[in-house]
């Protein structure tokens, strides 16, 4: 007994598969309710915030450029929209993970439990907002007079689990890093303005010029967004942009694992 | 009565100096080789070469002075820290009381804040629910229950974090001093509540700085000197020579 390495924790009844399962589920529940309440005070609230957001976005965009700048295009409010959503998931999700961990001083400091289980109920919860903000969506498409496809069906999911694997490394990995470096939380809102703009988002990729095109893979965000508007606007659905945001995706979870993995146990100490 | 439920094995644990780092990035990229240098080098070492164990259904007294190491020690046992050297090996559920609101979050009311941390605690929602009205109850918190725990004062905060692990039937309990700011009255039922537990063979460990409850409780005691294991045995002997060093 006594030869054993490092630390074993107990709980035969935790390693029953469904106990297990059940447990987890109550720990997800339990700290979404609470993030819900403390990030917007009323899960009602942080909804009509999802939607909210980036509708104004949508809104200063097609002023400034429709109405103003007159850019060439059919259906630009929908357009706007289409990108915007999921945008808005990524940027929420990104933007306030930093000081998850910070937040969550008081219950890292009592227990043992797996902190990545706090990045992972801030994206879930994101990412349900979206879900329920696709509605939107597609009463902007019945008024330019578009119908949602059969391939949402397949299209949505694979989407969702794509971005959720890059949203959630990238949260692990800054989580982490956060606690050592308290100004990453600065840098990471930077970072999410300017790779805003660097996506495309408000301009469609084709009016990118020529030499900068082959440039525009290298950025993890803008396969996905384009994905995700072909499949909103033309209900189509790209393979190749599909395997390079999959990529990405998978890389960011592995870099995030495995800087988490790194410093997890050192959490309880700098906080 | 004879198995261990904690086994502390030759337990060191240091901290590098991070206030190097939490300067941010800018600072440790802007010093980058002095910064290194400090945190390869300078640890702060906290406990060294500790070695002890804790039979089940025993209750231990861990006693020193300020910034001994005791709330590390329990900090290594609750699994929120890890060891810098050594094994430490826990055997059962541990139901820690640690720092004052720890598991709890100040915008939740009172009654969240039971489920919050009895869930943290490994308990599912439902075990939770079966012990809610048992657990309000015994903070006797009333009105205040609903109310989000930052309007609670300090003592109050202690009485819902005792209520909680007292009530969800723990099998390790750590006390990390928190009763001190409970009233008598509290301080009291916490106490005989801690003995109900002994009756019932609950492996407890105790930080207090009141001699009078460590001897009223636990069994043995263990005094941590400067970091390092002082003396362990019966609570009444340790408890004595600890008083005594503070006369000569
Ligand atoms: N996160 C940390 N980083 C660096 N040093 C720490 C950290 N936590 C504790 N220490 C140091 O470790 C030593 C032991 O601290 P500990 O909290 O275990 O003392 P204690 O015995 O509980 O004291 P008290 O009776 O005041 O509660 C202290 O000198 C403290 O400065
Ligand atoms: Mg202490």
């Amino acid at each position: 007994m006594l030869a054993m390495r490092g630390r074993k924790q107990y709980g035969n009844r935790r390693y029953n598969l469904k106990p297990r399962l059940r447990y987890m589920l109550d720990l997800i529940s339990i700290l979404t309710h609470k993030d819900l309440k403390v990030r917007y005070k009323s899960s009602m609230l942080g909804y009509l915030w999802s939607i909210a957001n980036p509708l104004a976005f949508a809104f200063v965009f097609y002023i400034a450029f429709k109405v103003i700048m007159k850019i060439q295009m059919e259906g630009y409010a929908l357009f706007l929209i289409a990108g915007l959503f999921p945008w808005q998931w990524f940027a929420n999700s990104v933007t306030v993970t930093p000081t998850v961990f910070l937040a969550n001083a008081s219950i890292i400091k009592k227990v043992n439990f797996s902190r990545n289980i706090l990045p992972f109920t801030i994206v879930l919860q994101d990412m349900l907002h979206f879900i329920l903000s696709i509605p939107v969506i597609v009463l902007f498409m019945f008024i330019y007079h578009k119908t949602p496809g059969w391939i949402w069906l397949v299209g949505i999911p694979v989407l969702l689990i794509i971005q959720f694997i890059m949203a959630y490394g990238i949260a692990l990995a800054i989580s982490s890093i956060n606690l050592f470096f308290r100004d990453l939380e600065r840098l990471t809102a930077l970072g999410v303005t300017l790779l805003f703009y660097f996506t495309p988002i408000f301009y469609p990729e084709t009016m990118i010029p020529v030499k900068y095109q082959q440039l525009i893979n290298f950025n993890p965000l803008t396969p996905l967004i384009i994905s995700w508007r072909n499949l909103f606007l033309h209900n189509q659905l790209d393979g190749m942009y599909l395997a390079i945001s999959l990529g990405y995706g998978l890389v960011f979870l592995g870099i995030g694992f495995w800087i988490y993995r790194k410093l997890a146990w050192k959490f309880a100490e700098v906080l | 009565m004879s198995e261990p439920v904690v086994v502390f094995k030759n337990v060191g644990k240091s901290y590098p100096q991070y206030n190097h780092i939490t300067g941010g990035l800018k600072n440790f990229i802007f010093h980058l080789p002095t910064a290194l240098k400090t945190l390869r080098t300078a640890r702060y070492e906290s406990l060294r070469d500790l070695s002890f164990e804790v039979q089940s259904g025993e209750c231990l007294g861990v006693i020193g002075r300020n910034g001994a190491g005791k709330s590390t020690t329990l900090g290594l046992i609750a699994g929120v820290l890890k060891q810098t050297l050594g094994d430490v090996i826990v055997k059962k559920r541990v139901f820690p009381l640690l720092e004052l609101g720890a598991g709890f979050n100040h915008d939740l009311t009172g009654r969240e804040n039971i489920y919050l941390n009895g869930i943290l605690m490994g308990m599912t929602k439902a075990e939770v629910a079966c012990k809610e009205t048992e657990i309000i109850e015994f903070s006797e918190l009333g009105e205040f229950i609903n109310q989000p725990i930052r309007v609670y004062s300090s003592g109050m905060l202690a009485r819902l974090g005792f209520s909680v692990v007292a009530c969800l039937e723990p099998e390790l309990l750590l006390i990390d001093e928190i009763l001190a700011v409970g009233d008598m009255e509290f301080q009291k039922k916490c106490l005989d509540k801690m003995l109900a537990f002994k009756q019932k063979g609950v492996t407890m460990i105790f930080v207090s700085h009141s001699m009078e409850d460590v001897k009223r409780i636990c069994d043995r005691a263990l005094w941590i000197e400067n970091h390092m294991l002082k003396q362990i045995g019966p609570v009444q002997d340790v408890v004595q020579a600890y008083a005594q060093s503070f006369h000569s």
